[in-house]
């Protein structure tokens, strides 16, 4: 499991897609690519009945026991040793898709250009470089953190993202 | 520019300018976020993050245009930029030589760098600078200066330290100004209410501890019953209003009928909630911001509307309240010299606007007049005529109603020049194209910027143009060398801003710590001893004299907006975080967020027409003409006699392949709607406009 996690605080967030637009540009993906993408629901009536939106951003949750790493021939998806953050060695990427099919939320994409899987990877060099990933740092609205295991919403959002994120695909 | 840079600049995608650290490699841009020495913190929208795209984008314009078919028929030759120049200001020297300086109109969106706009027209010896706002935030702040005496930007919203927020005509969540949205939470953070007046459930509202979705057009009712309870419960801020409100007494009595009963009646918000509302306010305050508005350019009497929202602030003691509505200071406010100003270089004109404003229309600021008003004067050459037409970073074929009507009035003009950086309606029906370079290749002007901490701040050019691009200063200042006005005719951009600091005691290296130049340590708050403001009695004027003399009550009775006529709706229409005014929807990341707009549709009259969420609708204006197609989003959260659609969309231009044929432009919808404009406050009324709509399949 990765040492870190991107959590969404619901009562900043403000759906505004700037999380999807930051972390494009950072990894330079072209139009129909999304490493992580982030889900509105609502209008939806509350408790009181006063309109509410749910919202949720969901980049790599970099299991555990990463489903994609397992099904991959080359080894280019790699679990980092020191902090779990699952990427791809793209020098080693072969383009055979499998880690998309594998991955039960589809977090993998297909990049034509270069015919290879691309993945979140949490921003590494950023986090190496003791910088926050893009998504994190652009948020117009400071609703993503990036937090760790000792942090109480690292097991929250882990708990209830996957089911969340199932449901609205 | 080997290797890896950070740039300090300033965004340029919308209209708010936030401060931006560009990070650039071998001298191209790579990433933007906010400036993280602002109060920002990284933090950027999704439009200013998509700048890049924007600079790399090819369906802009890429070098002057110079048109050679009819108007809007998109046949064009190619001009080297001293052909165009060259050929632009000849043009003007041949019109101002037959009509005089008087003769050219100029507008843009506002903003922080207009002085420069300002000094050019000057330097022509015109009257005619214009901006955007008759279609804007005219009504706001022609209310702050009825009310205050002061514009709507010399008193700051203090919502990080604000205990009740009330937004009415402010979807600030979704119509995003970065510092802002991050205020406002922050502010909720620390326990401050929301409560959100608006005829939809906005992202806004799903955040709000009250939401009053009204029947649009009855805001003002809402707002007179909640001055009704705070007077008749003794709920106002008593020894503040002594001292600094004027004719009270006309005030109590102009609301003495205004129940929240009555409100209910006209709003369909319950009495109750109205009460408990004004009482809720009467607690937190005086740290309270009842927001007067952005784009209030919406009903026949939004001034009025904005105005009971500084009257209601007045009376619960918030404006120049700490949590409230502060006094923004200036530079001289802080002991500090301001900038030197451009305009200054020229003396002020004598000549009267041709809008009107300032003399036929006397309440109204002289500054950036009335656009709309300006066109009447192309078209009946009443009160002179008017021959040439300069848009600069403004398109107003989309951002006012009726395109036709207004082509219709520039038909009398001998010279239309669009200065922009991405194509527009206004720029495919031009004379003349003036590509200007993005907000990542261009500088601009130093700006000063009024606040609780006044600043100084600059765009710097993170990258060259990747296009035939030049910067506003390059073009205008290009201009003016041709047209002998040499006093502006800088060749170097370092010139215009050492002109600009002169007095100031700042050098521009003191902008590259962290962009921009801070002109106190702490924000300063005025006392209320200190408190006087701009108005004939210095107090905050339930009656206007100025407004009186124009021969416009400032105490205006309700009346009731007309029903939509059967099986019809009004039109409403409004922002989304992720586009601005219509000219980043071609923006490839921008257009794969969203490259169409929805129609909120009440579920009930949904049901009532038998149309399904997600269906194909057309949109029908009030002559029967049919203005697109557009998908149904059903909803019990937006008025039933509302129909909702996000501003900017449907697009026609073949030079826009991801914009264009997709959702539905409001403005086409308001046929007639040039001629229909708040007469107290200026700004064009475009909600009072009905429409229908029919299954698209129906016709196919």
């Amino acid at each position: 499991m990765s040492t870190y996690c991107i959590v969404t605080d619901e009562r900043r967030c403000i759906s505004c897609k700037a999380c999807e637009v930051h972390c494009k540009v950072k990894n330079a993906m072209p139009v129909g690519i999304k490493l992580g993408e982030h889900f509105t629901e609502g209008p939806v009536p509350g408790p009181n009945g006063a309109p509410l939106y749910r919202t949720l951003y969901m980049p790599c949750f970099h299991c555990e026991e990463p489903e994609c790493v397992d099904v991959c021939p080359t080894g280019a998806m790699t679990k980092r040793e020191a902090d779990g953050i699952v990427y791809v060695e793209a020098d080693d990427c072969i383009g055979c898709g499998a880690c998309l099919e594998a991955c039960p939320w589809h977090i993998p994409q297909w990049n034509e250009d270069g015919d290879k899987a691309v993945k979140c990877d949490l921003c590494m060099d950023r986090i190496d470089a003791g910088l926050k990933p893009a998504c994190v740092t652009g948020c117009t609205t400071h609703a993503l953190a990036l937090v760790g295991q000792d942090d109480p919403r690292y097991e929250e959002q882990r708990k209830r993202a996957p089911q969340r994120a199932l449901a609205e695909r | 520019m080997a290797g890896r840079q950070q740039v300090y600049s300033v965004c340029g995608m919308c209209s708010v300018r936030c401060p931006i650290v560009v990070e650039v490699e071998d001298g191209k841009a790579v990433r933007i976020e906010g400036n993280p020495k602002s109060p920002l913190k990284g933090s950027l929208c999704a439009r200013g993050a998509a700048g890049i795209a924007l600079e790399m984008d090819a369906e802009r314009p890429q070098r002057p245009l110079i048109r050679v078919g009819e108007r809007g028929e998109g046949k064009w030759r190619e001009a080297s930029w001293d052909e165009a120049l060259d050929y632009v200001a000849g043009k003007l020297k041949d019109i101002t030589a037959a009509h005089g300086g008087r003769s050219v109109l100029f507008s843009d969106r506002g903003g922080p760098f207009v002085d420069l706009h300002q000094a050019f027209v000057r330097g022509l010896g015109s009257p005619n600078y214009c901006n955007h706002d008759s279609a804007c935030a005219r009504n706001v702040q022609h209310a702050a200066k009825s009310v205050m005496g002061i514009g709507r930007k010399e008193v700051v919203y203090d919502y990080r330290n604000c205990k009740h927020l009330v937004l009415q005509t402010r979807n600030i969540l979704e119509a995003i100004n970065v510092a802002e949205a991050n205020a406002v939470l922050d502010g909720m953070e620390k326990g401050c209410k929301l409560s959100v007046v608006d005829i939809r459930a906005t992202y806004t509202a799903g955040k709000a501890d009250n939401f009053y979705m009204v029947r649009p057009g009855s805001d003002l009712a809402f707002n007179l019953a909640v001055i009704h309870v705070l007077i008749n419960e003794g709920l106002y801020n008593k020894p503040y209003v002594e001292a600094h409100v004027q004719d009270l007494d006309a005030l109590a009595q102009h609301v003495a009928t205004c129940t929240p009963q009555w409100a209910e009646g006209e709003t369909g918000v319950p009495a109750a909630a109205i009460t408990a509302l004004a009482r809720q306010l009467a607690e937190a305050a005086p740290g309270v911001i009842w927001h007067p508005g952005w784009m209030v350019a919406r009903y026949d009497d939004s001034f009025h509307v904005c105005r009971t929202a500084y009257i209601i602030n007045a009376l619960l003691g918030s404006i120049g309240a700490k949590g409230g509505l502060p006094i923004a200071n200036k530079p001289g406010d802080v002991g500090r010299k301001g900038l030197k100003k451009l305009v200054d270089l020229y003396p002020a004109p004598e000549e009267k606007r041709a809008d009107g404003v300032g003399w036929r229309h006397t309440q109204f600021d002289g500054g950036p007049g009335l656009i709309n008003l300006a066109y009447d004067a192309i078209a009946t050459g009443d009160p002179y005529p008017v021959k040439a037409y300069i848009c600069y970073r403004h398109d107003p074929l989309m951002a006012m109603p009726d395109a036709e009507a207004m082509k219709r009035k520039w038909e009398g003009l001998d010279l239309l020049v669009s200065v922009t950086f991405s194509w527009s309606d206004t720029a495919w029906h031009s004379d003349v194209v003036l590509p200007l370079s993005t907000y990542l290749s261009r500088e601009s002007i130093i700006a000063s910027k009024g606040g609780l901490k006044p600043q100084f701040f600059v765009r710097k050019r993170s990258m060259q143009p990747t296009l035939d691009t030049r910067a506003d200063w390059e073009i205008l200042c290009g201009l003016a060398k041709r047209l002998g006005m040499d006093k502006l005719a800088f060749e170097r951009i370092e010139d215009i801003w050492e002109y600009q600091l002169q007095p100031t005691g700042v050098t521009m290296a003191d902008f590259d710590a962290k962009g921009f130049v801070e002109l106190c340590d702490a924000p300063k708050y005025r006392e209320d001893a200190e408190l006087k403001f701009a108005t004939s009695s210095g107090k905050l004027e339930m009656i206007s004299p100025k407004w009186t003399k124009a021969g416009e009550p400032s105490l205006r009775p309700y009346a009731a907006p007309p029903a939509p006529p059967q099986g019809m709706f009004r039109i409403a229409f409004g922002r989304t975080a992720l586009h601005t005014q219509g000219h980043t929807v071609n923006n490839p990341l921008l257009a794969e967020q969203m490259s169409t707009n929805v129609a909120w549709i009440n579920t009930a009259r949904a049901a009532e027409l038998g149309i399904a969420d997600g269906e194909l609708l057309e949109v029908l204006d009030a002559r029967g003409t049919a203005a697109g197609r557009i998908r149904a989003f059903v909803t019990d959260f937006v008025h039933p006699e509302a129909l909702f659609m996000v501003h900017g969309f449907g697009h026609r231009l073949p030079v826009e392949s991801r914009a264009r044929g997709k959702g539905v432009a409001d403005q086409e919808l308001m046929p007639g709607g040039l001629e229909r404009y708040d007469r107290a406050g200026g700004g064009i009324s475009m909600q009072e406009h009905f429409v229908a709509v029919r299954k698209a399949a129906a016709r196919a």
